[in-house]
């Protein structure tokens, strides 16, 4: 309801380069109410990734989405319940051989990422085999916004609310430790718990992301509008707050633009929706370090 | 096993390693695992986008592997790294959704891209690979001393005139080149696992570096051989087989370290006992 007054409202402002049936089409429809959902719970989960500097594990986790993608699709089950399978396991993992400590992180996100690409590669090699879908890779690995079944629905909501209730139930010992291991230690807070319980909840996020909307969007609405709001306003509660907005804000107008793209060259072609969400998110990305750099520059030459 | 077309994979899988052991050996020293998986993953973009042009693939890789290295490198110096890293990546595998939704030609090629072919290079993949595995370890080995002394202290780096950003941009380009030379021959996701499993494990079994670089490269090699005769034998993709040699490789050294610190403190040190929350329940 929100989506469709929100896109009348859109569609008014933008009426000039709206290709006509945009609002008409389900499959824009779809795309465009899954794609808000999905930047808000990445936008809310991001922002404590980027605070946390996990990047690397989030996007990681998304490529390793590939895995239970193609898993699933083995074992002639729906994608979904493969994906948020194996970014559980891949989590749990990482956890134990020690994503949270600072120095062995980025190692610990590397050799388990290695490890389930390895087994992608034995897993779509006998879908070939098996089933010759030679397809199936791309499909996977890109995804498609356009291509989100109705009946994915109730799984989408019911993952969205359970990323973003574990966000909300350990907000502030979240925030906390996220800022300072050491003084949320102090403090008594369980920082080991509550790490695990974050990735948990990436995880969740991070299998969403990845198959509705494919593993190169999955990370960049997790990184990117996160890291831009926290450019932009120190305060956290703020900061989710502009991240799920330009989060939202990139993935509609990439949804639209993607439609327009069907009558640009080469005709009858059109362009992939990633292509422009990333694109937005990169240009908000850069403009949010501008006043940063034009004040050290102003400082330099005064000094 | 041992010949006609098998010659090529067992030689360039062989000069592979022995660059990924070496150039993997300062990425895992740094701190770079993320830069190691962005780099030869988003260069497939340059290659996609070559094909659409119609010019050597190379070229493209070649392109696309250093524009997103520096990218890395420069707007790092403003932004969190990790996040300019992620940023970058889906800056190109954007693109490259995009140039292989003007041309599908190039859509079967991306599973090679990405897992490898190793069993089906050709005898003129030979040459440009040795080429550009000459010109890494050329670089590695001029730049030895100031990148070891930048990675490991950094502050004395920059007190002896080694500048940090220099170095890293540096290291960066010696990752582009390895990606150029690598992802065309033995994909991604093969270079990544090399380059990460064996120096982490080379590292747990010794702290002098001279002695890891070479460990890591021996694992490296061992890995790759192990792998090739593998697939050979059950058909099976070399990425699966270097993904999971390698974790195990990776498991063998933690577990060797774990064992050896037990032994010198002489005591079994309670697991995780370095942080102050080890005992609240997790």
């Amino acid at each position: 309801m929100i989506v469709s007054v929100g896109g009348q409202l859109l569609g008014a402002a933008l009426a000039p380069v709206i290709e006509s049936g945009f609002f008409s089409s389900e499959a824009v429809q779809v795309s465009v109410a899954i794609g808000a959902v999905v930047a808000i719970v990445s936008g809310a989960v991001g922002m404590f990734t980027v605070m946390r500097g996990q990047s690397f594990a989030g996007e990681a986790l998304g490529d390793i989405g590939t895995t239970g993608g193609s898993a699933a699709y083995l074992g002639g089950i729906g994608p979904l319940w493969g994906i948020v399978a194996i970014d559980i396991v891949a989590a749990a993992v990482m956890e134990l051989i020690g994503i949270q400590r600072p120095r062995g992180r980025d190692l610990a996100t590397g050799i388990v990422l290695g490890a389930f690409l390895g087994l992608a590669a034995l897993l779509l090699y006998l879908n070939t085999t098996f089933h010759h879908a030679t397809g199936a890779v791309n499909t996977i690995l890109f995804g498609s916004v356009f291509t989100v079944a109705h009946s994915q629905i109730p799984a989408i909501a019911a993952l969205s609310v359970a990323a973003l209730a574990i966000v909300a139930l350990l907000y502030r010992p979240l925030l906390l430790s996220s800022m300072s291991a050491e003084i949320a230690a102090a403090r008594g807070i369980p920082v080991r718990f509550i790490g695990a319980a974050y990735l948990l909840a990436m995880a969740l996020a991070v299998a969403l992301a990845s198959m509705t909307i494919g593993t190169i969007l999955s990370t960049a609405l997790l990184i990117g509008p996160a890291a831009t709001a926290l450019r932009l306003t120190r305060r956290p509660g703020v900061a989710i707050a502009v991240a799920a907005m330009l989060g939202v804000g990139a993935m509609w107008l990439g949804v639209l633009l993607a439609y327009d793209s069907f009558y640009w060259p080469p005709k009858g072609n059109g362009w992939p929706v990633s292509f422009f969400v990333v694109t937005l998110i990169f240009l908000a990305y850069l403009l949010s370090g501008l006043p940063a750099l034009l004040s050290v520059r102003a400082r330099a030459r005064s000094a | 096993m041992f010949s006609g077309f098998m010659v090529n994979a067992w030689t360039v899988a062989s000069i592979v390693a022995v660059v990924a052991g070496l150039v993997g050996f300062f990425a895992v020293l740094r701190g770079s695992a993320f830069v190691a998986h962005a780099v030869p993953n988003g260069s497939f973009a340059g290659a996609a986008g070559a094909s659409l042009i119609g010019i050597n693939t190379l070229v493209g890789l070649g392109a696309f592997s250093l524009l997103g290295a520096f990218g890395i490198g420069f707007l790092g110096r403003r932004g969190r790294h990790d996040v300019v890293t992620a940023l970058a990546l889906v800056l190109m595998l954007g693109l490259g959704s995009l140039f292989l939704s003007f041309s599908g030609e190039y859509a079967p090629q991306v599973y090679s891209l990405l897992f490898g072919e190793v069993l089906g290079i050709s005898s003129n993949q030979v040459a440009p690979t040795a080429a550009l595995a000459l010109i890494c370890v050329v670089a590695i080995v001029l730049l030895y001393r100031p990148l070891m002394l930048s990675s490991v202290l950094g502050e004395v780096g920059e007190a002896r005139g080694v500048s940090s950003f220099r170095m890293e941009l540096c290291f960066l380009a010696v990752v582009a080149l390895l990606a150029t030379m690598t992802v065309p021959v033995v994909g991604t996701t093969l270079i990544f696992s090399l380059m990460i499993g064996a120096p982490a494990a080379a590292r747990s079994f010794t702290d002098r570096p001279l002695i890891a670089i070479a460990l890591s490269v021996a694992i490296a090699l061992i890995t790759v051989w192990s792998a090739i005769a593998a697939s050979y034998e059950t058909n099976y993709p070399v990425g699966f087989f270097v993904g999971a040699i390698s974790a195990l490789a990776y498991a063998l050294g933690r577990g060797w370290a774990a064992w050896r610190q037990r032994r010198h403190t002489g005591a079994r040190p309670a697991f995780g006992a370095s942080t102050p929350t080890a005992a609240l329940p997790s």
